[in-house]
């Protein structure tokens, strides 16, 4: 929505933004927590209303036309674009492209973690989901692996809800996460962090009912007979952020392939003229502010590039 | 209830395969598994490899039945819409020692039947299999080695054996089992006591105790783990063929395979396992098998690795165990199928059909079999067009549920209809929550979609039976 | 007695270090701006938080409306505070920054909604 707001002030005038959910906002919506907006808006804002500012803003403009649940399955260097969304399929030639797709989390298995394969193990991004989008609970006994911000502050989420939280297990020596939601999400609640340690089993046939802990040293490597033992029926998964550039990779743009980002020299292009990518899936941000402050620049530089064509 | 003329204990492949086959008969036949859905079991953790024939004893089953399956895969598939791909396999030699073992593994598959083999030098390797190992020297080119999707076709066989009048149980684990005079068997199960005339042991990992519970102990099943870990999609063209080591004398050895979904795949390990339920994964056979595949594929690296599984043999000795138990007159074991067993399926269900025509079952001909399938739809496999006019006629192909794998809502649905119960019986027939993101985007929609369609609280949605609920209930309050 | 203190206020997490007597704070170092020293002198003589939860909704198009308390309110009663929360049933529209319950738990503070939602 940034990029697109940003571009339309720049004079662009026929814009076509494609959301695959049925509302406009993305992951902000199930982020309820507060720590929004304190450089964009100079205000603290909770995720959904950080969006709503700028889903107020666009609705105002007639030229940005929005097509929700849309899903685009084709994309070519020619930046053609198929999409499909219920009952129909289109294929579109944009002049310019901007790509806002986003992140998706790393998984427990691109951490290799052995074990079983039970119910009862989620990304935290799922949880929160589930909790905050479907009103459920997940799990009651939660060992949370890697200290990423959404982990953290999905610790305080359960324990708000009732749940308790065992451990927080972190492979490095400090958390990846603000320090900031250590304070209010864990230290607030008394959970214990374990750094220094990672998850080297999860354990459960149907459900899971514990998970093996190891310290390790400083090159990361297990020190054997540290083995500790969480009882738990939930694990969350929060050991980072991958771009999410697999349609731009499609199109034969080049792609980093330790951080999934597109190989590029300068903010938000890509090798393909006239197709730039921003915010969180041209690199993964801290805070939402600078994703949108990111998406606005790429917003400036698309209109810039239209001008030049012209 | 009436008693059945067949019941079949099993629902993987085995089972599947035998209740298609004996479909084609004016028989009452039914079918118990102990597991939610079918194939969830030995079947589901199948590499899918549907094996030419070589590296089996002479004389034994597995010798005989796997070439004549390999034959009889192809008709099925084609018959059943279900992809089978002939890739052809490769015995890869490192040194001269291994490259004069081609030679004898060649002559021997020769002898058994197997057709095409091929001695390949440094240079057709090179020019077929270009990310081979340099170090390769020559391989034994097996071109009637295919894949296809184990659990795909174990729904669409017992899909079609519905069809034909086949009755499936699932949830129906057999806690006992009692005679009541001759051919005249009572089968306990947490749904119901079936009564049968014969009845076929095909239960996998518990054959030997479902075996016992019908009076015949002398075998024993040993379950032995394999391990398998999946590439990346994006790697799918890393080999053409299906790549084996030289055999050892317990195993085929850890391979680097193609998969019906593009994923490749590597392993499987092959440890002894003390317990039936341990489907668990560790970080050595991980190391084991990484190392092992690099060095056919020195390219293959730690990250292109998505996700892994591991899953038990059920081994009782060397050959296959098939056959009529005169001392329980109507009661046919089927056990010990480890590998090939896939491949052997159809061949081993032609075989039950004989065996039981020996013991005084009479065969007769259905007027109509329904012996064709129409081929499942997947959004992801076909072409634009084509998706184009059918977003045309039902809008919900339009809507993607998993964006992964791009699975429609319409998919999900269908699959549910056509028996899906749970989400991975979800992800086996559609490939939803099978891509990399392993289902944290699509999970919240799929509970939902299968809550409404089998008309159960999400709070009770499973990921693969009772005990694996997903959620723990509501948030408070609710 | 001396303690160290992260300040929650910004993503930055300053690093405040604090004495403080009978419940006062006597002395603050470290702090970057007048956020700081607010929150060290509210985290001594009385912490507070912002608290923000889902409520639920009958017959609205989501099933959960996010909620927030317009200012923080007191730590000690974030418990009381929850056990309110899930007692609430939104079953009108609503938007963003509507009170759902004004002066909640005689905090001064309001539980309002964060997110729009109609019928």
């Amino acid at each position: 929505m940034a990029a697109a707001i940003a571009a339309h002030e720049s004079g662009v005038k026929d814009i076509l933004l494609l959301e695959r959910d049925q509302y406009l906002g993305g992951i902000l919506n199930q982020c309820i927590h507060t720590g929004f907006g304190i450089e964009y808006f100079k205000e603290v804002l909770t995720g959904p209303e950080y969006a709503q500012r700028f889903i107020k803003e666009i609705k105002k403009i007639p030229d940005i036309e929005i097509s929700l649940k849309s899903f685009v399955v084709d994309l070519t260097r020619d930046k053609t674009l198929t999409f499909i969304k219920p009952g129909i399929l289109e294929k579109v030639k944009a002049r310019v492209l901007i790509m806002a797709t986003g992140c998706r989390e790393k998984t427990r298995e691109m951490i290799h973690i052995a074990g079983t394969r039970p119910s009862g193990v989620f990304s935290a991004g799922l949880a929160q989901k589930l909790i905050n989008i479907e009103g459920l609970l997940p799990g009651k006994r939660v060992v949370i692996a890697g200290s990423g911000d959404i982990g953290l502050i999905m610790a305080r989420r359960f324990m708000l809800e009732g749940a308790e939280v065992r451990a927080v297990i972190e492979i490095e020596k400090k958390t990846r996460g603000l320090l900031r939601n250590v304070v209010q999400c864990i230290e607030d609640f008394e959970i214990p962090m374990y750094f220094n340690h990672r998850i080297s089993k999860i354990n459960g046939k149907d459900r899971v009912e514990s998970v093996t802990a190891v310290k390790v040293d400083d090159d990361l490597n297990d020190i054997p007979g540290t083995d500790v033992r969480f009882d738990c029926d939930t694990v969350l998964i929060s050991v980072g952020l991958i771009p999410e550039n697999e349609l731009i990779e499609m199109a034969g743009v080049q792609i980093d392939k330790k951080t999934n980002s597109p190989v590029s020299h300068e903010l938000n292009k890509t090798s393909i003229p006239g197709l730039f990518v921003c915010g969180n899936s041209f690199k993964v941000y801290d805070i939402v502010d600078s994703v949108s402050l990111d998406s606005e620049i790429a917003g400036r530089l698309a209109a810039e590039y239209l001008r030049k064509k012209i | 209830m009436k008693p059945f003329d067949i019941l079949i204990i099993g629902g993987g492949v085995i089972g599947a395969s035998i209740a298609r086959e004996l479909s084609r008969y004016r028989l009452r036949i039914g079918l118990v598994e102990k597991e939610e859905e079918p194939a969830f079991g030995v079947s589901k953790s199948n590499s899918g490899i549907i094996h030419p024939g070589t590296q089996n004893p002479a004389g034994s089953l597995k010798a005989r039945l796997c070439v004549q399956g390999n034959i009889l895969t192809r008709k099925i598939c084609k018959e059943l819409g279900v992809d089978f791909k002939e890739v052809g396999e490769l015995i890869v030699a490192f040194d001269e020692t291994e490259r004069g073992r081609l030679l004898q593994l060649k002559k021997e598959g020769e002898a058994l039947g197997v057709p095409g083999l091929e001695i390949v030098d440094s240079a057709w390797l090179k020019a077929n299999e270009p990310n081979l190992s340099d170090k390769a020297i020559a391989a034994l080119y097996a071109p009637t080695a295919g894949i296809v999707s184990p659990y795909r076709l174990v729904y669409d066989l017992s899909e079609n054996a519905g069809r034909n009048g086949v009755k499936f149980y699932t949830g129906a684990g057999v806690e006992g089992i009692s005679q009541r005079g001759e051919r005249r068997f009572e089968i306990h199960t947490p749904q119901g006591i079936f009564n049968t005339r014969y009845l076929i042991n095909a239960a996998g990992l518990f054959a030997d105790e479902i075996s016992a519970m019908a009076g015949v102990d002398d075998f024993k099943i040993r379950p032995r783990k394999g391990e398998e870990f999946l590439l990346d999609k994006k790697r799918e063209h890393i080999t053409n063929h299906l790549l084996f080591p030289l055999p050892s004398q317990t195993s085929k050895g850890i391979l680097v395979i193609k998969t019906s979904d593009g994923n490749p795949m590597i392993g499987p390990t092959a440890e002894d396992a003390a317990d039936k339920e341990d489907l668990s994964t560790s970080d050595a056979g991980f190391k084991k098998v990484l190392l092992s595949a690099q060095k056919m594929i020195p390219s293959i690296s730690e990250d292109d690795v998505i996700a892994y599984f591991a899953g038990l043999r059920p081994s009782a000795g060397k050959d296959f165990i098939i056959r009529h138990e005169d001392k329980v007159p109507g009661f046919i074991n089927v056990a010990g199928i480890q590998s090939p067993g896939l491949t052997a399926a159809p061949a081993i269900a032609l075989l039950v059909a004989d065996i039981l025509k020996k013991n005084g079952l009479s065969l007769n001909k259905k007027l109509i079999f329904h012996g064709h399938r129409e081929k499942t739809m997947q959004l992801f496999a076909i072409p634009q067009e084509k998706t184009r006019r059918l977003i045309k006629k039902d809008a919900s192909y339009g809507d993607i549920v998993c964006r992964c794998e791009m699975v429609s809502a319409k998919e999900v649905k269908d699959a549910i209809k056509r028996g899906a119960r749970t989400l991975d019986g979800i992800k086996f027939r559609t490939r939803a929550q099978a891509g990399r993101c392993h289902g944290s985007f699509c999970t919240t929609r799929l509970l939902k979609i299968l809550s409404e369609s089998i008309e159960k609280p999400v709070t009770e949605i499973t990921k693969r039976g009772p005990g694996s609920e997903i959620v723990k209930g509501n948030k408070s309050g609710d | 007695m001396n303690k160290k203190l992260t300040c929650i206020e910004c993503p930055r997490g300053c690093v405040l270090s604090v004495d403080a007597e009978n419940g006062k704070l006597v002395r603050l170092e470290g702090y970057e701006c007048p956020k700081g020293e607010k929150y060290a002198i509210a985290e001594i003589e009385n912490p507070t938080r912002i608290l923000t939860s889902t409520v639920l909704t009958e017959g609205l198009f989501l099933k959960m409306i996010p909620v927030r308390t317009s200012d923080p309110i007191p730590k000690s009663d974030i418990k009381k505070a929850m056990s309110e929360i899930i007692k609430i049933r939104i079953k009108r529209s609503i938007r963003t920054g509507d009170v759902i319950i004004k002066d909640f738990l005689g905090s001064g503070a309001d539980l309002i909604a964060t997110r729009d939602c109609s019928v």
